[in-house]
């Protein structure tokens, strides 16, 4: 990893008085990939088309691999994109399509043909050639929008929600054929999801979007474990949000106040005062009635999921959302609990 | 395609105009060469006679050095194409047929002497002129610096404000001219002329204006049409009736007819003589009349074309209503004639409504009917072509009576976009919709009935007679033995060393298939890249493009023909009496029906294909050719069977533009129709029937068979 594939400096794309993509700035390193993750309508595809130069920015600057392209057409960039519907043109076989943007180029067919063949066998469609794209199955379309796309050896690949089209049994291994192929081959890419599973699963760089505008970047573990608002905790992985407050947090080990229950619990540092506390439902641990320190609540709902259990229990402190292996003991609707928590986030916002 | 290759291309182009191609019109052919009228300009700047041309070199050299040098200088290039295109037209005005025109340029042009139209040098400057111009911007980064789509738009842009725009223009000014004199009281005069809007008809036996009369037979047509059509999408749709292939031969009749041979049998069934006037003499004692030429006449040709056409788009439209709505009404206990009035009538309203803005227009724009038929019911499209053709040759006149027609054609679409753009009713679509239509009510469906069968046997007859007619002696008095003597006076061969074609008709055949021949593909292949351009690029002036490709849409042929006369009669563009103007003429009347076809297909072609294709590197030329336009075939197709076919059947523009040499099929029906001469009028209409029937089945076939072989291809989902 050295250098920077794609460095955007306070970028911003306009469609008339509406703001689209706000003042974003962040470094992909080469050979990383990245994911912009955020709720429709964030800007998360029109950053990538930016990237593309399918859309050109309004104001800021958009490097790729050291070289401005602010200025320059989606032809003259040297990047290429698997789109969320493939793509795949429907009056070309396989083939052809792969050996499209070769021979756009200037390479003679046949050449280009050798090196499509090749690449279909990377991506386990050898024999495939011949056939149209309306005569594959949904994961197979996607594996010839990715040769499409490599066959051209690009500096930057991206990705507009490539698993959306595909079922949910395929996802999990379509992602992971997608995360293998980018370390095998050192590509840098940038990768377009509404998931938050997904993200978390591939990246090493995930932008969270929100409303035109970046509201957290980071490690997926750094979002999880360390979201910077209630927007983020909630949307990377659930979260009980909370009005407490914050007895002393020196960073590890500290002391909350909850619904009047004082508890002790792992938490960043942060200054003492009333706060907003997010707690991941793993992070709860239940215990009886009398079990000594801890958040006194009543059990609403019990549900047995196979792995875990799933509970409500209703505090003074609010409804919490908890989920806790199934191997523990179970707890009955209506009966008296304690809870615990391992681990708080105080959130700044 | 790199701006400046098609700056080098366009210069070199320029050259090749300037040294080699004659500069003006050619009369006698390439004898002369180099000298005389085939002479190139450098041969005229050389020898002094046009010397205020001189100019042009001096620009072109401008434009020159930095697109040898490699230099971008697109203002500067751009700058030189715009003013060697402006000095050129300016010229060409100023120094007409006549000699100097404009007197105010005495002092400067004193000695210059009458110059002809341009030609072949003249046209290949202005080519290469605008290429500079658009050149020069995609240097400057207009178009997203693509040089290829700024060539076709400012291309494009270029012949539609020629042959779109300027005659449009010339005819308003016409209209204001009087003697050679600019007079707005002319103008004012004409456009209020008793002739116009007399209402004498209400106290009088006079006839009323003819802007009335016009108003009242499009009303007619556009109402009664539209309830025929009603009458058979009902039944076809909805009545239960086993007889798609009579409705399905009604829709095409229409297509391939020639607009005026309905009026041809509607004289020989009803005409003084006709085979139906004669019947009811003899039988039944009815005296023979006249009553054929006037306003029921046309009115019947009109309402016979166009019911046909009410009937493909109501069909399209009751088809379209989801049945479950009707379904869900009756299942909530509306009986079969609730549910009708409260569901399906109220959703067939706004078709109904665009059916009768069509009716009217169409009506509006109707000229060989009223030609034929009219006697002395004139309307606003053959009052002009008797202003223009008729003893007193009188353009103002004609111009003010086309600005008339125009503003109500152009009233027309108006209606029709504040209906439009007030509700849409593309909200009910048929898709996914398992119901099962509901059958009509009874009463309703014996009413359908009652009109359609009735239409549909005398369109039968109609058909019927143009079928036979030409194969008898003498249809027209009733004389019904077999001959071949017709068809042998339109299209005898004879055979001595090879045919030779002795029939009347058979030039203006060959003239008419030639020119739809050539006119089809260029009306096609230009609206579908104006297509591609309005739907799928975004430049300055798109909207301006797309209202200009849209115009002609709007304006009566009768218009266009007159507007056409007028504007390229006289040098710098003279054409008229050329094949060219007949072209030209096809071309950008036709445009808007290709272009719409292309708009409409784009719209189901992802624009991520685009998008894939750039993201490979293509360029919007080779995205153009390797993605969008094989997708576009059938629309393609489509657009080249409508030019075709509406470039053999069209009469009102061209009957002002053909001439001796160039004449074409339907204005030589026309012609013999005048002559009396009946039966070879339809005797010709059947040949050119069956000419076009060939075709639009031939073009049928060959894009049936592109759709069957996508769909035979084998569908193996693997895993």
């Amino acid at each position: 990893m050295d250098g920077t594939a794609i460095r955007f400096d306070r970028v911003t794309k306009a469609f008339g008085l509406v703001r689209a993509v706000n003042e974003v700035s962040f470094d992909l390193p080469q050979g990383a990939l990245v994911t912009l993750l955020g709720p429709s309508g964030c800007g998360k595809t029109t950053t990538l088309r930016l990237v593309a130069g399918l859309e050109l920015p309004t104001e800021g600057r958009i490097e790729i691999e050291g070289r401005d392209v602010s200025r320059l057409a989606a032809a003259e960039r040297r990047i290429a994109m698997v789109f969320q519907s493939y793509a795949l043109f429907p009056h070309m076989n396989v083939l052809e399509n792969v050996a499209y943007g070769l021979v756009v180029g200037g390479q003679r067919r046949q050449a280009a043909e050798t090196e499509a063949t090749a690449m279909l066998k990377t991506l386990g469609l050898e024999g495939l050639g011949a056939r149209l794209p309306a005569e594959l199955s949904g994961g197979q379309q996607q594996r010839v929008a990715v040769a499409r796309a490599l066959v051209l050896r690009p500096k930057v690949l991206l990705f507009d929600e490539p698993l959306s089209n595909l079922d949910a049994r395929l996802r999990r291994r379509v992602r992971e054929d997608i995360r293998d192929l980018q370390k095998r081959l050192g590509l840098s890419v940038v990768y377009v999801t509404h998931d938050q599973q997904e993200a978390l699963a591939v990246s090493d760089l995930v932008v969270v979007m929100k409303d035109g505008r970046i509201a957290q970047k980071g490690t997926p573990t750094e979002l999880y474990e360390d979201p910077a608002d209630a927007f983020i905790a909630d949307f990377m992985g659930e979260a009980n949000v909370i009005a407490g407050e914050v007895i002393a947090a020196p960073g590890g080990p500290g002391r909350i106040a909850a619904g009047g229950a004082e508890l002790a619990t792992l938490l960043r540092a942060h200054p003492a005062g009333p706060a907003s506390l997010a707690v991941r439902p793993e992070s709860i641990r239940l215990f009886a009635a009398d079990a000594g320190e801890g958040l006194p609540g009543r059990v609403q709902r019990a549900a047995f999921l196979g792995q875990t259990r799933e509970y409500e229990i209703e505090t003074a402190a609010g409804m919490l959302f908890v989920v806790v292996p199934a191997a523990l003991p179970a707890h009955a609707e209506g009966e008296a609990v304690t809870c615990r928590f391992d681990k708080v986030i105080p959130l700044r916002a | 395609m790199s701006a400046l290759t098609l700056g080098r291309v366009a210069l070199a182009a320029a050259l090749l105009g300037l040294l080699a191609a004659p500069w003006h019109g050619l009369e006698g052919g390439f004898g002369a060469w180099p000298g005389g009228d085939a002479a190139p300009l450098a041969v005229l700047l050389l020898d002094g006679s046009r010397w205020w041309l001189w100019p042009v070199v001096a620009l072109l050299a401008l434009a020159a050095a930095p697109l040898l040098a490699g230099r971008a200088a697109g203002g500067m290039v751009a700058g030189a194409g715009l003013a060697i295109v402006a000095l050129v037209f300016l010229q060409g005005q100023a120094v007409g047929m006549r000699g100097l025109a404009w007197p105010a340029l005495a002092p400067l042009l004193g000695g210059a002497g009458p110059q002809a139209a341009l030609g072949w040098g003249g046209a290949m400057l202005l080519g290469a002129a605008v290429a500079l111009v658009a050149a020069g911007l995609a240097q400057r980064g207009r178009f997203g610096g693509d040089a290829f789509i700024a060539l076709l738009v400012i291309g494009c842009g270029a012949l539609l404000l020629l042959f779109v725009f300027l005659p449009l223009a010339t005819i308003l000014s016409a209209a204001a001219v009087e003697d050679g004199r600019f007079a707005p009281g002319a103008l004012a005069t004409r456009l209020a002329a008793p002739e116009a809007w007399s209402l004498a008809c209400l106290a009088s036996h006079q006839g009323c204006g003819v802007v009335w009369n016009t108003l009242l037979l499009a009303v007619l047509t556009a109402v009664l049409s539209t309830l025929i059509g009603l009458a058979f999408a009902l039944l076809a749709a909805r009545g239960g009736v086993r007889a798609q292939p009579a409705f399905r031969a009604m829709t095409l009749l229409p297509l391939i007819t020639p607009p005026f041979v309905v009026s041809l049998a509607l004289i020989v069934l009803f005409g003084r003589t006709g085979l139906v006037t004669t019947a009811l003499w003899e039988w039944f004692d009815i005296p023979r009349s006249r009553w054929i030429y006037g306003l029921p006449g046309v009115l019947l040709a009109q309402v016979l074309s166009q019911a046909p056409i009410s009937f493909v788009l109501l069909e399209g439209a009751v088809r379209a209503i989801g049945p479950s709505l009707e379904e869900a009404a009756s299942t909530m206990g509306a009986r079969r004639f609730t549910v009708f009035r409260t569901v399906t009538w109220p959703l067939l309203r706004p078709a109904i409504a665009a059916c009768l803005l069509l009716g009217f227009v169409e009506s509006l724009a109707d000229f060989g009917n009223p030609l034929v038929l009219g006697g002395d019911f004139d309307v606003l499209s053959t009052r002009i072509f008797f202003a223009i053709a008729g003893a007193r040759h009188e353009p103002g006149r004609a111009a003010a009576l086309a600005l008339l027609l125009l503003a109500l054609t152009l009233g027309a679409f108006f209606l029709q976009t504040l209906w439009l753009g007030r509700r849409r009713y593309t909200t009910v679509t048929g898709k996914g919709d398992s119901g099962v239509p509901s059958p009509l009510p009874r009463g309703l469906k014996f009413a359908c009935g009652a009109v359609a069968w009735p239409w549909m046997i005398f369109t039968a007859a109609v058909y019927g007679i143009i079928l036979v007619g030409g194969f008898v002696h003498d249809i027209g008095r009733g004389d019904m033995s077999f001959t071949w003597r017709h068809i042998l006076t339109g299209f005898e061969v004879e055979w001595q060393s090879g045919p030779e074609f002795r029939g009347s008709a058979w030039d203006s055949l060959f003239t008419t298939i030639e020119v739809a021949a050539i006119s089809a593909p260029l009306t096609a292949g230009l609206g579908i890249l104006l297509a591609w351009l309005i739907a799928r690029q975004s430049f300055p002036g798109r909207g301006a493009l797309e209202f200009m490709a849209m115009l002609s849409f709007a304006i009566p042929g009768t218009v266009v023909g007159v507007s056409y006369i007028m504007a390229f009669n006289e040098p710098p563009i003279e054409l008229t009496g050329t094949a060219t103007i007949l072209i030209l003429c096809f071309v950008f009347r036709n445009l808007p029906v290709g272009v719409r076809g292309g708009i409409a297909a784009l719209a189901q072609i992802d624009r991520s294909l685009d998008e894939a294709s750039a993201t490979m590197g293509a360029g919007a030329l080779q995205t153009l050719r390797h993605v969008i336009l094989p997708l576009l075939r059938p629309a393609i197709v489509a657009s080249l069977a409508y030019a075709f076919v509406h470039a053999m059947t069209a009469v009102s523009a061209v009957i002002f533009l053909v001439s001796a040499r160039h004449n074409l099929a339907t204005v030589y029906i026309v012609g013999r129709v005048e002559a009396g001469e009946m039966a070879l009028a339809i005797a010709y209409s059947t040949v050119l029937i069956a000419v076009m029937l060939a075709v639009v089945l031939g073009i049928e076939r060959v894009v049936g068979r592109a759709q069957i072989g996508r769909r035979a291809a084998p569908v193996r989902a693997g895993a």
